[in-house]
């Protein structure tokens, strides 16, 4: 379905690019040794080049620029053997030199394509190129009524930048692309996609045309870091497009900012000055060369991908389409669930990662690898269910339970006198109690009210405090009853 | 007291090899020396007491016959070089009390060779400046004017470090060369002036001016302590991402390289209008001494050398352009106090930087700017690639190209100072060679008729400078003084 | 290509250098006598010349992936006009 927004005259389609910022999980700079460590002391992790001190030169980081290039490969994109580094410049407080080190016209990696799912449908969507760039330092400014403060622990980390073609017309498929950028990321490693912290932020570039009209001026939304708040920002800033244009006014080409207290863009002024960045060569560094070999030998490292990981669960443990994505998105949870499904149901070991495993984790909020959860110990209480040695409805009771007890499934049933009745001749102990402290019932269900035998079955099932197999429980239930 | 005014470097460490004098006896005399002749202003900042703390090291290193390369050899350091825990201000008062908490390669190369630090030597302020007149702290005076009864000045950007060798008040100094401020600065002042091949040095904390130009290398008395002190200067080195990982020869082999049968480009466009016709003349006669030492005499053709200073003169300032944005008064250098943000900007650069500086960052950032890249810049860095292309061609016909280092002698101060232009215009011989990288020495020929000192510039192919150094020993040999 | 009042404005706010009117009108010439000068840059024919980046033709060293702490907090605020509590301070940043 496409997405459409009606405005008062006309219906309205956004068109919608982003630029999406991944910082490289490398353990120094891009250009110096400074640490990349999150959370220290201001301006303890600064080396002579991120303070812009004079006479420093920069020095690049080699796993950055392997990174850059794992990158561009599992963006299926042209891996350039000679890029530039320019100098953008702009003075502000939290950039030292004066300039940022980019790449502008000729970036270390050029066109590719990620594939994104959009109810059901397979959506491919271009990137334009991706460039390695120093991060900025970070100004505070409300610790003070008068003054900006300047920490510069973060000025030269190494940044991926991410550019895609204008090619996504709905914020969910904005949202989605950033989710696939970010399990492809996760996946090879090079950025952990932590968008809390602002290791991932996006740009988010939008514009509204008529359906047939060429593309709109656009506006950039800077700096947008959760999934949610893209959404969002979209949402309020093409409806902003529609008003302004369908009012007979202009849009103005311009960099705005995403307040989500408000959940509205506002014009960012300060970024309006001068928009000349005279981007030159940096005289301190020789073109960056990447030899064939070295691509060769980063495309052995390369994982198996999400797409690659879903088309093989499909194939190989016949997963739908819908539940392989939810698998494959994260890494930890395809191994996870590689290594339970061997010689089991693949379709209960789905359901029960993505419905208890999914909710006890965002619960203890942590993701599978971190949590510590061996998959033998669900893998186990499966097993326990299929062979009908607990109940589906007891295994979801104890879960959060057992994930925090040593045991092991068959152990910890035990301990807790969870095991499952199963001997008949006990159930029909039971059954014939419950049957005979109820007479009345008995007739009745006789004379025609077959409601009753629910109420048979809860009773069994309270005596036996829910042990009794409940499959067993209806068979033997029908026999009694009918003689 | 000895007197060592003229004493070479090494005529120095033979001396204090053969225990003729201390280290600390050195030292101490300069220091004296440099006291006296303050008027000269060839220092910004004095290190007399690390000198003679350095001193009294090298003396005990020379007792227990642990000499280093230049043991004990009491240097001047540019201004340029930042020096750990030593003030470094490049001339300028944007920088007038930066003190750097870490060292650049040369001058720690330096040290670790033994050579002691008298100072920090005067300069135009960020090297932008062929007169020494650009400088926060004042111009350096020449010290060849009282021959002639006139302040002269001493060249630039290295004046300090000229002025102060030629004076006698150290031993050997350290330049730093964009478009001629070594070779030039030699030149006015009766010197032997070293640009090494771009990258032989390292430009870790040199501060920077062009960074695809600049490029450090000695200003000596003789071109055997050139050779010295270059030797102790270079090195890989893995902080800088443009230094050369070419093996590094033993430059003193110069001694042992014959010019005989070497060829030696005479390029006929440096023959420009206004060329000094005493320097025409000094120009032919060392066309004869190499003449007579066997090596052969061409002609050649560098076509594009009308345009390398016009090239030079819009790559310079573009980069210079963003290297000195960092001076914001934010943390560190002059700041200039305001409310807003940008006023601190504009008014911290626009009182901290000087007019010449100014002038260049103005021109720097026009012509990257929106609309006139391509225009300038870019036809600028074509034109480089002709200039280089030029030099290369020759480089197959010649092995070495003579020169004049510059087209007049050293002038009086407060002249040139008209017309920019007029003052760009000393660098025209010189800045050809500093878009091409190479590597080109300028030695003391001869003399004009007031007696001012004339030079000649040898020209080489990349990383050969031992051919330069060689060839500069002839000259030495043959000029008669 | 000649530079005018505007143009010097505009440049000098690029570059964030404050000039005052007399510095103003004397840069109006200084700069128009200069690049008058070196437009005669135009008369080189440069076609199929590609742009020299820099003369250094070694291919680029990198660095490996180690992190090094060389300087404390108190050295890399020594020289600076202004901080406070380990941070740089500048007057205050609108967005």
């Amino acid at each position: 379905m496409t997405y459409v927004i009606e405005g008062k005259k006309d219906s309205w389609q956004v068109v919608l690019g982003l630029e999406v910022h991944a910082q490289i999980s490398s353990k120094s700079k891009l250009f110096s040794v400074a640490s990349t460590n999150w959370g220290s002391d201001p301006n303890t992790q600064v080396e002579l080049v991120d303070c812009g001190m004079p006479g420093a030169l920069p020095v690049i980081n080699e796993y950055c620029v392997d990174q850059a290039v794992l990158t561009g490969l599992s963006l299926n994109a042209e891996i350039k053997k000679m890029s530039i580094f320019d100098r953008k410049n702009y003075f502000y407080p939290d950039l030292p030199q004066g300039y940022q080190i980019s790449q502008f016209e000729h970036p270390i990696v050029g066109r590719g394509h990620i594939n994104i799912e959009i109810e059901g449908k397979v959506k491919k969507i271009g990137i334009t190129r991706l460039h390695l760039e120093q991060d900025a330092g970070k100004s505070l400014h409300d610790q003070d009524i008068k003054n900006s403060y300047i920490d510069l622990n973060r000025s030269g980390c190494a940044l991926m930048e991410i550019v895609s073609e204008p090619d996504l017309s709905s914020p969910i498929e904005a949202a989605e692309y950033v989710k696939k950028l970010r399990s492809i990321l996760r996946y090879i490693g090079s950025c952990d996609g932590n968008m809390e912290k602002g290791n991932l932020r996006a740009d988010v570039n939008v514009s509204v045309k008529r359906e047939g009209e060429k593309l709109g001026t656009r506006c950039e939304i800077k700096n947008v870091n959760s999934i949610k708040f893209i959404q969002q920002a979209i949402e309020f800033e093409a409806k902003r497009q529609v008003d302004i244009i369908e009012n007979g006014e202009k849009i103005i080409q311009e960099t705005r900012l995403f307040d989500p207290n408000k959940c509205e863009t506002r014009s960012m002024r300060s970024k309006e000055e001068s928009h000349d960045y005279r981007y030159f060569p940096d005289p301190d560094l020789p073109p960056l060369i990447i030899s064939d070999e070295k691509v060769i030998s980063l495309k052995e490292k390369l994982p198996e991908l999400p797409d690659e990981k879903k088309d093989r669960f499909m194939r190989e443990f016949n997963l739908s389409s819908y539940d392989a994505e939810v698998i494959v998105n994260d890494q930890g949870t395809a191994n996870f669930f590689e290594k339970i499904v061997k010689g089991r149901d693949s379709k209960v070991v789905t359901n029960w990662i993505t419905g208890e495993v999914f909710s006890y984790l965002k619960k203890i909020n942590k993701d599978i690898k971190n949590s510590g959860i061996a998959p033998e110990k669900i893998g186990s209480l499966i097993d326990l269910i299929v062979d009908e040695k607990i109940s589906n409805r007891q295994a979801k009771e104890v879960f959060e339970e057992y994930m925090k007890s040593m045991d092991d499934a068959t152990t910890f049933i035990e301990k807790k006198g969870l095991a499952q009745l199963s001997d008949q001749s006990e159930i029909y102990k039971i059954i014939d109690k419950v049957l005979s402290d109820n007479p009345k019932m008995v007739d009745d269900y006789n004379n025609g009210k077959e409601k009753l035998f629910g109420f048979f079955i809860g009773q069994v099932m309270k005596i036996s405090k829910g042990k009794a197999n409940p499959k067993l429980v209806n068979e033997l239930l029908v026999k009694r009853l009918k003689e | 007291m000895n007197d060592f005014e003229n004493l070479s470097i090494s005529s120095a460490i033979e001396g204090l090899a053969n225990k003729n004098f201390t280290s600390l006896e050195l030292t101490e005399f300069f220091i004296k020396k440099i006291e006296k002749n303050k008027d000269l202003n060839c220092f910004i900042t004095s290190t007399f007491d690390k000198a003679i703390e350095m001193a009294k090291i090298s003396d005990q290193k020379i007792k227990e016959n642990e000499a280093r390369p230049l043991e004990g050899i009491p240097i001047g350091m540019k201004d340029l070089f930042c020096t750990n825990g030593v003030r470094t201000t490049a001339g300028s008062k944007i920088l007038e009390n930066f003190v750097p908490f870490y060292e650049s390669t040369v001058s720690n190369n330096l040290w670790n060779s033994g050579a002691i630090m008298l100072g920090k030597t005067n300069m135009d302020e960020f090297a932008m400046g062929s007169a020494n007149t650009t400088s926060f702290f004042g111009n350096v005076k020449n010290p060849l004017g009282s021959k002639v009864n006139k302040e002269l000045v001493p060249g630039g950007s290295s004046g300090g470090s000229a002025s102060a060798v030629s004076s006698g008040l150290c031993l050997g100094s350290t330049g730093s060369d964009t478009g001629g401020s070594i070779r030039q600065p030699a030149s006015f002042c009766g010197l032997v002036g070293l640009k090494p091949t771009y990258g032989r040095c390292s430009r870790f904390g040199m501060i920077a001016f062009a960074s695809s130009l600049d490029q450090a290398g000695p200003i000596t008395k003789t071109v055997e302590d050139s050779a010295l002190m270059l030797q102790a200067m270079v090195s890989f080195d893995k902080r800088d991402s443009t230094s050369s990982r070419q093996s590094i020869p033993d430059f003193s082999d110069f001694k042992k390289l014959s010019i005989k049968g070497k060829r030696i480009g005479i390029p006929k466009e440096y023959m420009i209008d206004g060329l000094n016709s005493d320097i025409k003349k000094i120009w032919d006669s060392g066309i004869s001494w190499f003449k007579s030492e066997g090596a052969e005499i061409l002609e050649i053709s560098l076509p594009h050398t009308k345009s390398a200073l016009p090239t030079y003169y819009i790559i310079a300032p573009a980069e210079a352009s963003a290297n000195l944005a960092r001076y914001d008064g934010i943390r560190y250098g002059f700041r200039h106090n305001a409310d807003d943000l940008n006023d601190l900007y504009q008014k911290t650069r626009g009182f901290g930087f000087g007019k010449e500086v100014k002038r260049r960052l103005m021109i720097g950032t026009y012509v990257l700017s929106a609309g006139y890249y391509d225009a300038y810049y870019l036809k600028a860095l074509k034109v480089r690639k002709l200039i280089s292309q030029d030099f290369e061609d020759s480089f197959q016909k010649c092995d070495l190209i003579l020169t004049p280092t510059t087209p007049n002698v050293a002038f009086a101060i407060g002249e040139k100072q008209t017309n920019p232009i007029e003052m760009y215009l000393n660098d025209v011989l010189t800045v050809p060679a500093s878009l091409a990288g190479l590597p080109a020495i300028s030695v003391p020929s001869g003399f004009n008729s007031e007696k001012l000192p004339i030079g000649l510039q040898l020209i080489g192919k990349p990383f050969d400078e031992i051919s330069v150094l060689a060839a500069g020993a002839v000259i030495e040999e043959s000029r008669g003084f | 290509m000649s530079i005018d009042n505007s143009t010097v404005k505009k440049v000098a706010k690029l570059a964030r250098i404050e000039i005052n009117e007399e510095e103003e009108t004397t840069l109006i010439i200084e700069l128009n006598n200069i690049l008058g000068w070196v437009d005669e840059l135009k008369q080189v024919n440069t076609d199929s010349v590609e742009p020299m980046l820099s003369v250094f033709n070694e291919s680029m060293q990198m660095r490996e992936d180690k992190a090094e702490s060389n300087f404390d907090n108190n050295q890399i605020l020594d020289n600076s006009p202004e901080s406070n509590s380990g941070f740089f301070v500048v007057p205050k940043v609108v967005e």
